[in-house]
């Protein structure tokens, strides 16, 4: 995917011990300023059927703030531990606080969602 | 014994009095004088190095006043020293600028911070000092008595009694300490009527009244659009009503004027009825009338609200619940500032208000480089009332909580104001709501301050909530407690990555830092449907139509 200009990109991956399994992707929030849309899909690889990674692919408008990206992914990872999912999040300048209730709404989603 | 003159005041008063007679001529009708001939008083009763108060307020101005002292000459009227509450229009500043004044005693500055900062900065004003605004008005009755008051009224009668209108703000402490000792009290008015719907200022304290030729200017300053609240205002104000409006029991108190606290008001007849708080929290209020607490008082929360100043637009709702406002007889509100700093102060239980910048002692402070702004009433409403001695509930709960297992002087049973900082942890722009070091210190020396201006002291702070939680200063007991409870909710600003994890899941195992989650509350469940009015709108159907919203927040 490329990256149109003044956008960053950025990847962090996580081992999971909570197997998403197989699901629709689930989508929440906009892409409008000091907001954000978090879509998380299921995971897949053609090598395996295991899939223990938990993908978050953060594209932002915000540059310069990679050390706090990785500290709300690394809680968000902690809180839920997902295994087998690819997150991909498109933020507009959203706080911590709204890319948490985003992540864990979408979660939720996910759940409730699920046979 | 050599003869002493003890009226000096009185004979100079008089003098200025025979000097503007004089001056006016016809234009001068018993005490009303035209409006073109305002120079020609104001230079016949000004002396040069007059302490002088132009009524700048928080909402409403003495703005033609403020335009006409402006124009004078400064070979015969200058050196003024002015002491007035709040600097809101530019000729509050333009004064100075023409040699006119130059020293400033003063409470707020906020719309002419950053200028007031450079005129400072380029000697072309001197500060004696930046007050509370109960602070300055205490001061006009002991040594900052001022020598002319310049100030604004909705209407005055030939006796030159005047009607204040529901926003009667400074205008009675300013009068009286001016009328009563020796000063010079000129009004200008919207009209002059027969008879003044009620007097909120008697005739024989007013010297000069001036029919304005334009309204004067007043600012709709509380007015939030509930448009504008956010999901994670909504998540903190069910934090703050779940975590302390419910925990403490508190009946009365004082919001701040952000959207944080709109937020809590729109949350309290849905959430805070969901938890079965109605009538236990939010009784009374010493509060402006805040168009976002109109569904409270619908659904049969509020008792009574005591004003500072009023709120445009909300006039005839008001009138039409006269057993909530303060009112008259003539059923518009009466309002006051002094007295209600003081109600705030001394008979409310808690305040709750945002802040700019916290630091690692719960200094708390909206003092931001290049800008001298001053605090007004937040460093009153947010301090403990040292001089309380009458009980409830909510102070002897927070009082209990401080001094619980203390020996010393601190076994003394005594309660204590709960005093609580709102804030997300990054405001606008990333700009986190933590910090190692105050702006204020820079500040201090940049402009030559004595002392860093801190809005609210670390040691009055009793709980800062976050949308990461609360943390209860109450219950910390060393520096070290204290600091890592407050990162401990500074979420991912460089404070809160910096927390040490172990001691504060300790702190909350001890309940000292309290997350949503510890409180029971889903953070999933704050949404803006939440809010009994999403919309100035509704805040319009909520009132009975009786609201009436400044045109600039007519968005539908």
């Amino acid at each position: 995917m490329s990256i149109p200009a003044g956008l960053e990109a950025l990847r962090f991956s996580f081992t999971g011990t909570q197997p998403a399994g197989s699901f629709a992707p689930v989508l929440v929030g906009v892409v409008g300023s000091g907001n954000l849309e978090v879509m998380i899909e299921p995971l897949t690889s053609t090598t395996d059927g295991a899939h223990s990674e938990c993908r978050i692919d953060v594209t932002t408008s915000a540059r310069g703030f990679d050390p706090i990206w990785r500290a709300v992914a690394e809680d968000f990872h902690t809180r839920h531990k997902l295994a087998g999912v690819a997150i991909s999040i498109n933020d507009m300048g959203a706080t911590p606080a709204v890319v948490n209730l985003r992540l864990d709404q979408a979660v939720a989603q996910l759940r409730s969602a699920k046979p | 014994m050599e003869h002493m003159n003890w009226n000096t005041q009185q004979t100079n008063r008089q003098a200025r009095q025979a000097r503007a007679a004089e001056a006016l001529g016809l234009q001068r009708q018993g005490k009303t004088v035209l409006a073109e001939a305002i120079a020609t008083l104001l230079h016949a009763v000004i002396e040069p190095g007059d302490r002088v108060c132009l009524e700048g307020n928080n909402q409403k101005q003495a703005d033609f006043l403020a335009r006409a002292l402006t124009q004078l000459d400064p070979a015969r009227v200058h050196g003024l020293h002015m002491v007035q509450s709040v600097l809101a229009l530019p000729e509050h500043l333009d004064l100075f600028e023409n040699g006119i004044a130059s020293k400033l005693d003063f409470s707020f500055s906020g719309p002419q911070a950053g200028r007031l900062a450079k005129m400072v900065s380029a000697g072309q004003i001197r500060i004696g000092a930046i007050h509370t605004y109960l602070e300055l008005f205490a001061r006009y009755f002991i040594d900052l008595t001022p020598r002319i008051a310049l100030v604004c009224a909705q209407s005055a009668d030939a006796h030159g009694n005047l009607y204040t209108g529901p926003n009667t703000e400074d205008t009675p402490a300013i009068v009286e300490a001016t009328a009563f000792r020796g000063g010079i009290v000129i009004a200008q008015v919207n009209e002059l009527v027969d008879t003044v719907p009620r007097v909120d200022i008697p005739g024989d304290w007013v010297d000069y009244v001036v029919l304005a030729p334009k309204p004067n200017f007043i600012e709709p300053l509380f007015t939030r659009d509930p448009a504008q609240i956010s999901e994670i205002q909504v998540l903190m104000g069910m934090i703050a009503i779940k975590g302390i409006y419910g925990e403490y029991g508190v009946q009365r108190l004082n919001h701040g004027i952000g959207f944080d606290t709109a937020a809590i008001e729109l949350l309290l007849p849905t959430y805070g009825e969901a938890l079965g708080l109605k009538g236990k929290i939010g009784s009374h209020w010493a509060l402006n009338p805040h168009p976002a607490l109109i569904p409270a008082i619908e659904a049969g929360w509020v008792k009574s609200v005591h004003s500072f100043g009023s709120e445009l637009g909300m006039e005839d709702y008001i009138r039409a619940r006269s057993d909530v406002f303060f009112t008259g007889p003539d059923g518009s509100m009466r309002s006051n500032r002094a007295f209600c700093q003081a109600a705030g102060h001394y008979a409310c239980d808690m305040f709750i208000g945002s802040t700019l910048q916290i630091d690692l002692n719960g200094h708390s402070s909206t003092a931001t480089l290049g800008r001298i702004s001053g605090f007004g009433g937040a460093p009153n409403m947010g301090a403990d009332a040292r001089g309380r001695r009458h009980a409830s509930p909510a102070w002897l709960k927070a009082g209990a909580q401080a001094r619980e297992g203390r020996g010393g002087v601190a076994a003394m049973p005594r309660g204590q104001k709960l005093v609580v900082q709102i804030v997300e942890t990054f405001r606008e722009h990333m700009q986190p709501a933590f910090v190692e070091k105050l702006d204020a210190w820079q500040l201090a020396e940049q402009a030559g301050m004595a002392i860093p201006p801190v809005m609210i002291y670390g040691d009055d702070v009793t709980h800062i909530l976050t949308e990461e939680g609360i943390a209860n200063l109450l219950l910390c007991r060393s520096d070290e407690e204290r600091e890592q409870a407050i990162r401990g909710v500074a979420g991912y600003t460089p404070i809160g990555l910096g927390r040490d994890k172990r001691l504060v899941e300790n702190l909350r195992d001890r309940g000292v830092v309290r997350r949503a989650v510890d409180l029971g509350i889903d953070q999933r469940d704050a949404t803006r449907n939440l809010l009994a009015a999403r919309s100035m709108r509704d805040l319009v159907r909520a009132s009975g139509g009786l609201y009436q919203p400044p045109k600039r927040f007519r968005n539908w």
